[in-house]
């Protein structure tokens, strides 16, 4: 699914990502922790394609296809989401014909048939409805006016919508109160597939508890320092990324 | 006694000599009292057309317009009905019209509702059609040779009429036309009025529109501007407001090469009402300039303004703003929003707010903000698979809303959505 190797990435000629290797395999979930400032969300941008960060090195193969030459909406379009962490506002752009709008760009770079208005509110609503959002955010302007728990929240209806085969959650669990971590990770749980993985950028162990990781990774200084199961978030929870950096250097 | 024309003029004035020349010629045949004819004529000699010397023309230049020669006298291009395309008309395409094509009133393509009473202008002009200081309105008075006298009788709501000029060149070379029309409503009568403006090739529309709202009337004043890209569209439209009257315009200008649209409001009774919103569109070379005066002349009258610009490309788009409350005018309430998107570094803006408040009570704010296409927001739309053009049109349509979606006519704001797209989609590679 995606191959990482040797990734380097600055923003402003500073140096963030100082060579990344990383492979996520089909239907594989991986966590990516670390402390502030290690690189975790330049990753996150770096693979879905912000024009402000300047890849220097390195490869990135996402389903065989070179991601890094792709513009940001062929990436999406290939199967790529970036939920973000702190979703923008769109006022005067209603969420539903945003959704629309994006769900039949994507489905008509695959080559597949657009869906009218009535057919598109028909599965959105269900959508919404699985992730217990109330119809009315599809009517209301795009984030605005959301609580913060309502952003993550749409981003997440935007993936079950979009359907993609390779999440990037970036710091989804950040504002989100217990109830709405259980229902993001139930629209993860709910995508999981063979053909669907996740890359899960989070500080902590509790989204975890909810999306079960097959591989957990450290990241620091823009360097995976350690790989382990699900069990390494939990050492990390106990112990903290010093004792984990220190181990490592 | 022969004058030259030129020899009287302020220096770096733009003549008016094309204008006159015509007016010469075809002054024996025009409709009308000759006087404020010659009214026009002495003020246009005196002071050419307007131009960046004239305060209210600092960012408009008509000198292209002089470029050209007008030749054809429209009387001469008159009645010889030709298939006409109409413009897309969407959901209005049953409604009652008035429709002109180059200049002249076609009864074969207009169709009149009973409730309205309409008259073909025969050279009425009002006795101040030539005040000193408004060329624009002179060149109008000058050589108005048709137009719709559109009148609603007390208590009549006669719905939704399209008043549509159609712009043409004759025969290749360029053509000027200068329609005068004027619509009445009776003390509580109500109309929409959907006003289109299109054509092909080279012209210019010299249209004024007066209109007189008596006591209680509401005019809604729905105007879209999709003139020919080679054409000139300088325009004018006097409302005047009686008590608890409203006149509630909008216009979206996408078209010509240089355009002025002016409004001037008078709000004349207590409690009167005036929205002038806009949305001016541009790109390529295009000057689009969008020039109001309110003038709050009695107590309690509200004004409302979103303008809102953007500019694509070299275009550039003025907005003038005037608001004037005289004494009279207690608890006076006027509201002015001016904002543009800049699409390009080589658009330009100009911005010109103007208050001139005599009343000691009274609430008048104006704002203006000039800014660009959000790049988190383009980005959060192209990681979701939408292409980059697709985007900016999606947030470019986001930034118009405000203003459009003030237009509560639902069949004329589908057809003002669908000229924007066109426009759009004319300019997505």
């Amino acid at each position: 699914m995606l191959e990482i190797r040797n990734l380097q990435a600055a923003v402003v000629e500073k140096p963030i990502l100082q060579g990344i290797d990383l492979v996520v395999p089909d239907g594989e979930i991986h966590a990516i922790m670390g402390p502030n400032g290690s690189g975790k969300s330049t990753l996150a941008y770096v693979l879905s394609g912000r024009a402000d960060f300047a890849v220097t090195g390195g490869s990135v193969t996402f389903d065989g296809a070179d991601l890094l030459a792709m513009e940001p909406e062929q990436r999406a379009q290939a199967g790529l989401f970036l939920a973000f962490q702190a979703p923008v506002e769109l006022p005067g752009v209603g969420n539903a014909n945003f959704l629309r709008t994006a769900l039949n760009a994507v489905r008509r770079a695959r080559g597949d048939e657009e869906l009218d208005a009535a057919a598109f509110l028909k599965l959105a609503k269900a959508a919404a409805r699985s992730l217990h959002m109330p119809d009315d955010m599809l009517k209301r302007n795009v984030n605005v006016g959301f609580s913060g728990g309502e952003k993550k929240r749409n981003e997440v209806l935007q993936m079950a919508i979009l359907r993609p085969k390779l999440a990037i959650l970036d710091e989804t669990d950040s504002g989100l109160d217990i109830d709405a971590l259980r229902i993001v990770g139930e629209g993860v749980n709910a995508l999981r597939s063979e053909k669907f993985s996740a890359l899960v950028i989070t500080h902590h162990q509790r989204l975890l508890d909810h999306i079960v990781p097959d591989r957990v990774h450290v990241l620091a200084h823009g360097r995976i320092i350690r790989s382990g199961g699900a069990e390494l978030a939990r050492e990390l929870e106990a112990q903290g990324y010093a004792h984990v950096i220190a181990e490592a250097a | 006694m022969n004058i030259v024309p030129n020899q009287v003029l302020p220096p770096h004035a733009t003549s008016a000599e094309p204008f006159l020349a015509r007016y010469r010629g075809l002054r024996a045949g025009l409709p009308g009292p000759r006087a404020p004819r010659e009214a026009a004529a002495d003020l246009l000699r005196r002071r050419g057309l307007p131009g960046p010397r004239d305060e209210a023309w600092k960012y408009t230049n008509l000198k292209p317009l002089t470029e050209l020669q007008f030749h054809a006298a429209l009387t001469d291009a008159g009645d010889h009905p030709s298939p006409v395309a109409l413009p897309h008309l969407g959901a209005l395409a049953e409604s009652p019209r008035v429709v002109f094509v180059a200049g002249r009133y076609r009864a074969d393509l207009s169709q009149l509702p009973d409730q309205i009473t309409a008259r073909r202008f025969a050279g009425h002009l009002d006795t101040d059609a030539a005040p000193e200081h408004d060329q624009l309105l002179a060149l109008n008075t000058l050589l108005a040779e048709d137009g719709a006298l559109l009148a609603v009788a007390a208590g009549i709501d006669a719905g939704t009429l399209l008043l549509v000029h159609m712009g043409a060149d004759l025969s290749g070379t360029p053509a000027a036309f200068h329609p005068r029309h004027s619509v009445h409503l009776g003390a509580g009568a109500a109309l929409t009025l959907v006003e289109i403006s299109a054509g092909q090739g080279t012209y210019l529309h010299n249209p004024v529109l007066n209109i007189d709202l008596q006591a209680g009337a509401r005019l809604a004043h729905l105007r879209l501007q999709i003139e020919s890209p080679h054409s000139f569209h300088i325009g004018a439209v006097h409302a005047a407001i009686a008590e608890n009257a409203a006149y509630d315009s909008f216009s979206l200008i996408l078209g010509a090469r240089l355009a002025r649209s002016e409004i001037h409001a008078r709000l004349s009774g207590a409690r009167a009402h005036a929205a002038l919103n806009a949305a001016q569109v541009l790109r390529g070379v295009q000057h689009a300039d969008f020039t109001t005066i309110v003038s709050h002349d009695a107590p309690c009258g509200t004004s409302r303004q979103t303008v809102k610009n953007v500019l694509d490309n070299h275009a550039r788009g003025v907005f003038q703003g005037k608001i004037e409350v005289a004494r009279a005018a207690q608890k006076t309430d006027g509201y002015q929003m001016n904002q543009a998107l800049l699409l390009s570094p080589h658009a330009e803006i100009d911005c010109k707010p103007q208050l001139e408040i005599f009343a000691d009570d009274v609430k008048c704010s104006h704002g203006a903000t000039v800014g660009e296409l959000d790049a988190d927001q383009l980005f959060f739309l192209r990681s979701r698979g939408i292409p980059q053009a697709e985007a900016r049109g999606m947030l470019v349509r986001a930034f118009l809303s405000e203003a459009v979606d003030l237009i509560r006519h639902d069949a004329a704001r589908a057809l003002f959505d669908d000229a924007l797209n066109a426009w759009w989609e004319a300019q997505a590679p």
